[in-house]
Protein backbone atom coordinates (compact mmCIF):
# COMPACT_ATOMS: atom_id res chain seq x y z
CA UNK A 1 0.00 0.00 0.00
CA UNK A 2 1.77 3.08 -1.34
CA UNK A 3 -0.44 5.45 0.67
CA UNK A 4 0.25 3.89 4.06
CA UNK A 5 3.94 3.70 3.29
CA UNK A 6 4.01 7.42 2.50
CA UNK A 7 2.30 8.17 5.84
CA UNK A 8 5.22 6.35 7.45
CA UNK A 9 7.60 8.55 5.48
CA UNK A 10 5.98 11.77 6.60
CA UNK A 11 5.08 10.78 10.18
CA UNK A 12 8.48 11.48 11.72
CA UNK A 13 9.19 14.81 9.98
CA UNK A 14 5.65 15.93 10.88
CA UNK A 15 6.19 15.03 14.55
CA UNK A 16 9.52 16.88 14.48
CA UNK A 17 7.90 20.01 13.09
CA UNK A 18 4.92 19.94 15.48
CA UNK A 19 7.17 19.56 18.52
CA UNK A 20 9.54 22.31 17.39
CA UNK A 21 6.62 24.62 16.57
CA UNK A 22 5.19 24.03 20.05
CA UNK A 23 8.59 24.82 21.55
CA UNK A 24 8.79 28.08 19.61
CA UNK A 25 5.24 29.07 20.61
CA UNK A 26 5.86 28.30 24.27
CA UNK A 27 9.31 29.93 24.14
CA UNK A 28 10.98 27.01 25.95
CA UNK A 29 14.72 26.39 25.70
CA UNK A 30 14.38 23.60 23.17
CA UNK A 31 18.06 22.74 22.79
CA UNK A 32 18.73 22.53 26.53
CA UNK A 33 15.68 20.33 26.97
CA UNK A 34 16.76 18.15 24.06
CA UNK A 35 20.19 17.56 25.59
CA UNK A 36 18.58 16.82 28.92
CA UNK A 37 16.22 14.27 27.35
CA UNK A 38 18.98 12.70 25.29
CA UNK A 39 20.82 11.90 28.53
CA UNK A 40 17.86 9.76 29.50
CA UNK A 41 18.34 7.92 26.22
CA UNK A 42 21.93 7.07 27.18
CA UNK A 43 20.82 5.92 30.63
CA UNK A 44 18.19 3.65 29.06
CA UNK A 45 20.72 2.04 26.73
CA UNK A 46 23.26 1.51 29.52
CA UNK A 47 20.50 0.03 31.66
CA UNK A 48 19.43 -2.52 29.03
CA UNK A 49 22.97 -3.56 28.03
CA UNK A 50 23.61 -6.14 30.80
CA UNK A 51 20.25 -7.84 30.34
CA UNK A 52 20.70 -7.80 26.58
CA UNK A 53 24.06 -9.56 26.95
CA UNK A 54 22.51 -12.23 29.18
CA UNK A 55 19.48 -12.79 27.02
CA UNK A 56 21.18 -12.67 23.63
CA UNK A 57 23.58 -15.35 24.89
CA UNK A 58 20.65 -17.53 26.00
CA UNK A 59 18.79 -17.08 22.71
CA UNK A 60 22.02 -17.64 20.75
CA UNK A 61 22.76 -20.89 22.60
CA UNK A 62 19.16 -22.09 22.23
CA UNK A 63 19.24 -21.45 18.49
CA UNK A 64 22.69 -22.84 17.74
CA UNK A 65 21.97 -26.07 19.63
CA UNK A 66 19.02 -26.94 17.41
CA UNK A 67 16.58 -26.63 20.32
CA UNK A 68 14.84 -23.74 18.56
CA UNK A 69 14.10 -25.98 15.55
CA UNK A 70 12.47 -28.51 17.87
CA UNK A 71 10.32 -25.81 19.50
CA UNK A 72 9.23 -24.50 16.10
CA UNK A 73 8.45 -28.06 14.97
CA UNK A 74 6.17 -28.54 17.99
CA UNK A 75 4.40 -25.20 17.38
CA UNK A 76 4.09 -25.81 13.63
CA UNK A 77 0.30 -26.34 13.33
CA UNK A 78 -0.49 -23.10 15.16
CA UNK A 79 2.16 -21.15 13.23
CA UNK A 80 0.80 -22.35 9.87
CA UNK A 81 -2.74 -21.53 10.93
CA UNK A 82 -1.77 -17.89 11.58
CA UNK A 83 0.47 -17.65 8.52
CA UNK A 84 3.38 -16.57 10.69
CA UNK A 85 7.02 -16.98 9.58
CA UNK A 86 8.10 -19.94 11.78
CA UNK A 87 11.31 -18.31 13.03
CA UNK A 88 9.31 -15.37 14.41
CA UNK A 89 6.88 -17.58 16.34
CA UNK A 90 8.84 -17.84 19.63
CA UNK A 91 8.62 -14.04 19.89
CA UNK A 92 4.84 -14.29 20.26
CA UNK A 93 5.37 -16.45 23.35
CA UNK A 94 8.16 -14.30 24.78
CA UNK A 95 6.66 -10.83 24.28
CA UNK A 96 4.05 -10.83 27.09
CA UNK A 97 6.54 -12.34 29.56
CA UNK A 98 9.71 -10.33 29.18
CA UNK A 99 10.43 -7.04 27.42
CA UNK A 100 14.20 -7.39 27.36
CA UNK A 101 14.11 -11.05 26.30
CA UNK A 102 11.83 -10.26 23.40
CA UNK A 103 13.98 -7.29 22.44
CA UNK A 104 16.96 -9.66 22.32
CA UNK A 105 14.94 -12.02 20.16
CA UNK A 106 13.91 -9.27 17.73
CA UNK A 107 17.57 -8.25 17.49
CA UNK A 108 18.47 -11.85 16.58
CA UNK A 109 15.77 -12.03 13.91
CA UNK A 110 16.70 -8.72 12.33
CA UNK A 111 20.38 -9.75 12.32
CA UNK A 112 19.57 -13.13 10.73
CA UNK A 113 17.04 -12.04 8.10
CA UNK A 114 17.78 -8.32 7.64
CA UNK A 115 15.56 -5.39 8.68
CA UNK A 116 13.80 -5.06 5.32
CA UNK A 117 12.57 -8.66 5.04
CA UNK A 118 9.06 -9.82 5.91
CA UNK A 119 10.41 -11.69 8.96
CA UNK A 120 12.35 -8.65 10.15
CA UNK A 121 9.38 -6.35 9.75
CA UNK A 122 6.84 -8.65 11.42
CA UNK A 123 9.17 -9.07 14.39
CA UNK A 124 9.65 -5.29 14.66
CA UNK A 125 5.91 -4.63 14.47
CA UNK A 126 5.08 -7.34 17.02
CA UNK A 127 7.69 -5.88 19.36
CA UNK A 128 6.45 -2.31 18.90
CA UNK A 129 2.73 -2.90 19.20
CA UNK A 130 2.43 -4.54 22.63
CA UNK A 131 3.73 -4.16 26.14
CA UNK A 132 5.07 -6.77 28.54
CA UNK A 133 1.84 -7.91 30.24
CA UNK A 134 3.25 -9.68 33.30
CA UNK A 135 5.65 -6.88 34.14
CA UNK A 136 2.98 -4.18 33.88
CA UNK A 137 0.54 -6.15 36.05
CA UNK A 138 3.22 -6.88 38.64
CA UNK A 139 4.35 -3.25 38.91
CA UNK A 140 0.92 -1.57 39.05
CA UNK A 141 -1.03 -4.11 41.07
CA UNK A 142 1.98 -4.73 43.29
CA UNK A 143 2.20 -1.00 44.04
CA UNK A 144 -1.22 -0.92 45.73
CA UNK A 145 -1.39 -4.51 47.02
CA UNK A 146 -4.13 -5.91 44.79
CA UNK A 147 -4.20 -9.73 45.04
CA UNK A 148 -7.30 -10.63 43.07
CA UNK A 149 -6.78 -9.25 39.55
CA UNK A 150 -10.10 -10.69 38.26
CA UNK A 151 -10.25 -10.64 34.45
CA UNK A 152 -7.27 -8.31 33.82
CA UNK A 153 -4.92 -11.02 32.54
CA UNK A 154 -7.52 -12.62 30.28
CA UNK A 155 -8.45 -9.28 28.67
CA UNK A 156 -4.77 -8.34 28.26
CA UNK A 157 -3.93 -11.66 26.60
CA UNK A 158 -6.92 -11.35 24.26
CA UNK A 159 -5.61 -7.92 23.22
CA UNK A 160 -2.13 -9.43 22.78
CA UNK A 161 -3.40 -12.20 20.48
CA UNK A 162 -5.21 -9.62 18.34
CA UNK A 163 -2.05 -7.54 18.12
CA UNK A 164 -0.05 -10.58 16.90
CA UNK A 165 -2.63 -11.30 14.21
CA UNK A 166 -2.90 -7.61 13.28
CA UNK A 167 0.91 -7.33 13.03
CA UNK A 168 1.00 -10.15 10.48
CA UNK A 169 -1.96 -8.78 8.60
CA UNK A 170 -0.70 -5.18 8.54
CA UNK A 171 2.80 -6.19 7.34
CA UNK A 172 1.36 -8.36 4.58
CA UNK A 173 -1.05 -5.61 3.55
CA UNK A 174 1.50 -2.79 3.52
CA UNK A 175 4.65 -4.59 2.34
CA UNK A 176 3.11 -7.51 0.43
CA UNK B 1 9.55 -15.95 35.68
CA UNK B 2 12.28 -14.53 33.46
CA UNK B 3 14.78 -16.32 35.71
CA UNK B 4 13.32 -19.70 34.83
CA UNK B 5 13.14 -18.85 31.14
CA UNK B 6 16.76 -17.74 31.08
CA UNK B 7 18.03 -20.82 32.91
CA UNK B 8 15.76 -23.03 30.79
CA UNK B 9 17.01 -21.60 27.49
CA UNK B 10 20.65 -22.09 28.50
CA UNK B 11 20.34 -25.59 30.02
CA UNK B 12 18.14 -26.93 27.23
CA UNK B 13 20.46 -25.26 24.73
CA UNK B 14 23.62 -26.84 26.10
CA UNK B 15 22.04 -30.29 26.50
CA UNK B 16 20.49 -30.18 23.01
CA UNK B 17 23.87 -29.01 21.71
CA UNK B 18 25.58 -32.05 23.22
CA UNK B 19 23.00 -34.48 21.82
CA UNK B 20 23.05 -32.88 18.37
CA UNK B 21 26.86 -32.87 18.31
CA UNK B 22 26.93 -29.11 17.93
CA UNK B 23 28.60 -28.18 21.18
CA UNK B 24 31.39 -26.24 19.44
CA UNK B 25 28.81 -24.14 17.56
CA UNK B 26 26.90 -23.56 20.82
CA UNK B 27 30.00 -22.27 22.58
CA UNK B 28 30.83 -20.02 19.67
CA UNK B 29 27.24 -18.70 19.60
CA UNK B 30 27.46 -17.80 23.29
CA UNK B 31 30.62 -15.74 22.78
CA UNK B 32 29.40 -14.09 19.57
CA UNK B 33 26.02 -13.18 21.11
CA UNK B 34 27.62 -11.48 24.10
CA UNK B 35 29.77 -9.46 21.72
CA UNK B 36 26.87 -8.52 19.47
CA UNK B 37 24.69 -7.39 22.42
CA UNK B 38 27.21 -4.64 23.15
CA UNK B 39 27.52 -3.72 19.47
CA UNK B 40 23.72 -3.47 19.24
CA UNK B 41 23.56 -1.17 22.26
CA UNK B 42 26.06 1.24 20.79
CA UNK B 43 24.24 1.14 17.48
CA UNK B 44 21.03 2.16 19.27
CA UNK B 45 22.58 5.01 21.19
CA UNK B 46 22.30 7.84 18.68
CA UNK B 47 18.72 7.38 17.51
CA UNK B 48 17.54 6.61 21.02
CA UNK B 49 19.00 9.90 22.27
CA UNK B 50 17.42 11.75 19.36
CA UNK B 51 13.92 10.61 20.32
CA UNK B 52 14.19 10.85 24.09
CA UNK B 53 15.58 14.36 23.57
CA UNK B 54 12.78 15.37 21.24
CA UNK B 55 10.13 13.91 23.52
CA UNK B 56 11.50 15.93 26.41
CA UNK B 57 10.94 19.06 24.33
CA UNK B 58 7.39 17.88 23.57
CA UNK B 59 6.71 17.33 27.26
CA UNK B 60 7.97 20.74 28.38
CA UNK B 61 6.32 22.70 25.58
CA UNK B 62 2.92 21.53 26.77
CA UNK B 63 2.04 19.03 24.03
CA UNK B 64 1.62 16.21 26.52
CA UNK B 65 -0.79 18.35 28.57
CA UNK B 66 -2.73 19.45 25.50
CA UNK B 67 -3.36 15.89 24.34
CA UNK B 68 -4.29 14.96 27.89
CA UNK B 69 -7.08 17.54 27.84
CA UNK B 70 -8.30 16.45 24.41
CA UNK B 71 -8.77 12.79 25.37
CA UNK B 72 -10.58 13.57 28.64
CA UNK B 73 -14.09 12.84 27.21
CA UNK B 74 -12.98 9.34 26.14
CA UNK B 75 -11.87 8.67 29.71
CA UNK B 76 -15.39 9.25 31.00
CA UNK B 77 -16.63 6.48 28.70
CA UNK B 78 -13.83 4.09 29.65
CA UNK B 79 -14.02 4.72 33.40
CA UNK B 80 -17.67 5.42 34.19
CA UNK B 81 -17.29 4.59 37.89
CA UNK B 82 -14.73 7.33 38.58
CA UNK B 83 -16.41 10.56 39.80
CA UNK B 84 -16.06 13.37 37.25
CA UNK B 85 -13.49 15.61 38.87
CA UNK B 86 -11.61 12.94 40.78
CA UNK B 87 -7.78 13.15 40.62
CA UNK B 88 -7.66 9.52 39.44
CA UNK B 89 -8.89 10.57 35.99
CA UNK B 90 -6.13 13.12 35.59
CA UNK B 91 -3.42 10.67 36.63
CA UNK B 92 -4.74 8.01 34.24
CA UNK B 93 -4.83 10.45 31.33
CA UNK B 94 -1.31 11.65 32.02
CA UNK B 95 0.03 8.10 32.33
CA UNK B 96 -1.53 7.02 29.03
CA UNK B 97 -0.32 10.15 27.26
CA UNK B 98 3.19 9.69 28.70
CA UNK B 99 3.13 6.13 27.34
CA UNK B 100 1.91 7.47 24.01
CA UNK B 101 4.95 9.73 23.82
CA UNK B 102 7.27 6.96 25.00
CA UNK B 103 8.21 8.81 28.19
CA UNK B 104 8.85 5.64 30.13
CA UNK B 105 10.48 7.45 33.05
CA UNK B 106 7.44 9.67 33.56
CA UNK B 107 4.80 7.06 32.73
CA UNK B 108 5.49 4.62 35.56
CA UNK B 109 5.30 7.09 38.50
CA UNK B 110 2.12 8.58 37.00
CA UNK B 111 0.67 5.09 36.61
CA UNK B 112 1.40 4.23 40.22
CA UNK B 113 -0.18 7.53 41.30
CA UNK B 114 -3.26 6.61 39.25
CA UNK B 115 -3.39 3.19 40.92
CA UNK B 116 -3.22 4.81 44.35
CA UNK B 117 -6.13 7.12 43.47
CA UNK B 118 -8.14 4.18 42.13
CA UNK B 119 -7.39 2.22 45.29
CA UNK B 120 -8.83 5.09 47.35
CA UNK B 121 -12.14 4.57 45.52
CA UNK B 122 -11.96 0.80 46.02
CA UNK B 123 -14.12 -0.84 48.69
CA UNK B 124 -12.36 -4.23 48.67
CA UNK B 125 -8.65 -3.31 48.87
CA UNK B 126 -7.43 -6.75 47.77
CA UNK B 127 -9.61 -7.01 44.66
CA UNK B 128 -9.18 -5.01 41.46
CA UNK B 129 -12.03 -2.71 40.40
CA UNK B 130 -13.35 -2.50 36.84
CA UNK B 131 -11.49 0.78 36.40
CA UNK B 132 -8.22 -0.81 37.52
CA UNK B 133 -8.69 -3.68 35.06
CA UNK B 134 -9.44 -1.25 32.22
CA UNK B 135 -6.45 0.91 33.12
CA UNK B 136 -4.07 -2.06 33.18
CA UNK B 137 -5.41 -3.48 29.92
CA UNK B 138 -4.92 -0.09 28.23
CA UNK B 139 -1.37 -0.01 29.58
CA UNK B 140 -0.47 -3.47 28.28
CA UNK B 141 -1.90 -2.70 24.82
CA UNK B 142 -0.26 0.75 24.85
CA UNK B 143 -0.26 2.76 21.67
CA UNK B 144 3.06 4.47 21.12
CA UNK B 145 3.57 7.40 18.80
CA UNK B 146 7.24 6.67 18.14
CA UNK B 147 8.59 3.21 19.04
CA UNK B 148 12.07 4.68 19.52
CA UNK B 149 13.94 1.46 20.32
CA UNK B 150 12.52 -0.42 17.32
CA UNK B 151 13.39 2.43 14.95
CA UNK B 152 16.84 2.67 16.54
CA UNK B 153 17.39 -1.08 16.15
CA UNK B 154 16.36 -1.04 12.49
CA UNK B 155 18.63 1.96 11.89
CA UNK B 156 21.54 0.16 13.53
CA UNK B 157 20.99 -2.90 11.33
CA UNK B 158 20.95 -0.84 8.14
CA UNK B 159 17.26 -0.68 7.19
CA UNK B 160 16.63 1.42 4.08
CA UNK B 161 13.78 3.34 5.75
CA UNK B 162 13.99 2.51 9.46
CA UNK B 163 10.62 4.10 10.25
CA UNK B 164 8.60 2.49 7.47
CA UNK B 165 7.01 0.03 9.91
CA UNK B 166 5.52 2.78 12.04
CA UNK B 167 2.03 2.75 10.52
CA UNK B 168 1.90 -1.05 10.84
CA UNK B 169 2.75 -0.66 14.53
CA UNK B 170 -0.01 1.93 14.95
CA UNK B 171 -2.54 -0.33 13.20
CA UNK B 172 -1.60 -3.37 15.30
CA UNK B 173 -1.67 -1.51 18.61
CA UNK B 174 -4.95 0.24 17.83
CA UNK B 175 -6.49 -3.18 17.04
CA UNK B 176 -5.07 -4.54 20.31
CA UNK B 177 -6.38 -1.56 22.28
CA UNK B 178 -9.89 -1.86 20.81
CA UNK B 179 -9.89 -5.60 21.55
CA UNK B 180 -8.69 -4.89 25.09
CA UNK B 181 -11.43 -2.31 25.69
CA UNK B 182 -14.15 -4.63 24.34
CA UNK B 183 -12.83 -7.57 26.36
CA UNK B 184 -12.60 -5.53 29.57
CA UNK B 185 -16.08 -4.03 29.12
CA UNK B 186 -17.68 -7.41 28.39
CA UNK B 187 -15.82 -9.30 31.11
CA UNK B 188 -16.71 -6.64 33.68
CA UNK B 189 -20.36 -7.52 33.05
CA UNK B 190 -20.07 -11.30 33.26
CA UNK B 191 -17.10 -11.92 35.57
CA UNK B 192 -18.69 -11.78 39.01
CA UNK B 193 -21.94 -13.46 37.88
CA UNK B 194 -19.90 -16.37 36.59
CA UNK B 195 -18.13 -16.69 39.93
CA UNK B 196 -21.36 -16.48 41.89
CA UNK B 197 -22.91 -19.13 39.65
CA UNK B 198 -19.97 -21.43 40.28
CA UNK B 199 -20.30 -21.01 44.03
CA UNK B 200 -23.90 -22.14 43.90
Amino acid sequence: MEFIRSISDFALPAIFLIILAAAVLKKVKAYDLFVDGAKEGIETIIRIMPSLVGLLVAVGVFKASGAMDILIYILRPLIDLLGMPPQVAPLALLRPISGSASFAFVTEIIKTFGPDTFEGRVAAVMMGSTETIFYTLAVYYGAVGIKNIRYTLIAAIMADIISIIASLWACRFVFG
Amino acid sequence: MINYIWIGLLIIGFIAGIFNGRIDQVTKAAMDSAQSAVVVCFGLLGVMCLWTGLMKVAEKSGLVNLIGRLVRPIMVFLFPDIPKNHPALGAIVMNLVANFFGLGNAATPLGIKAMNELQSLNKDKKTATDSMCMFLVLNTAAIQLIPANIIALRTAEGAKKPADIIVCIWIASICATIMGIIAAKLLSKVWDEKKKARMW
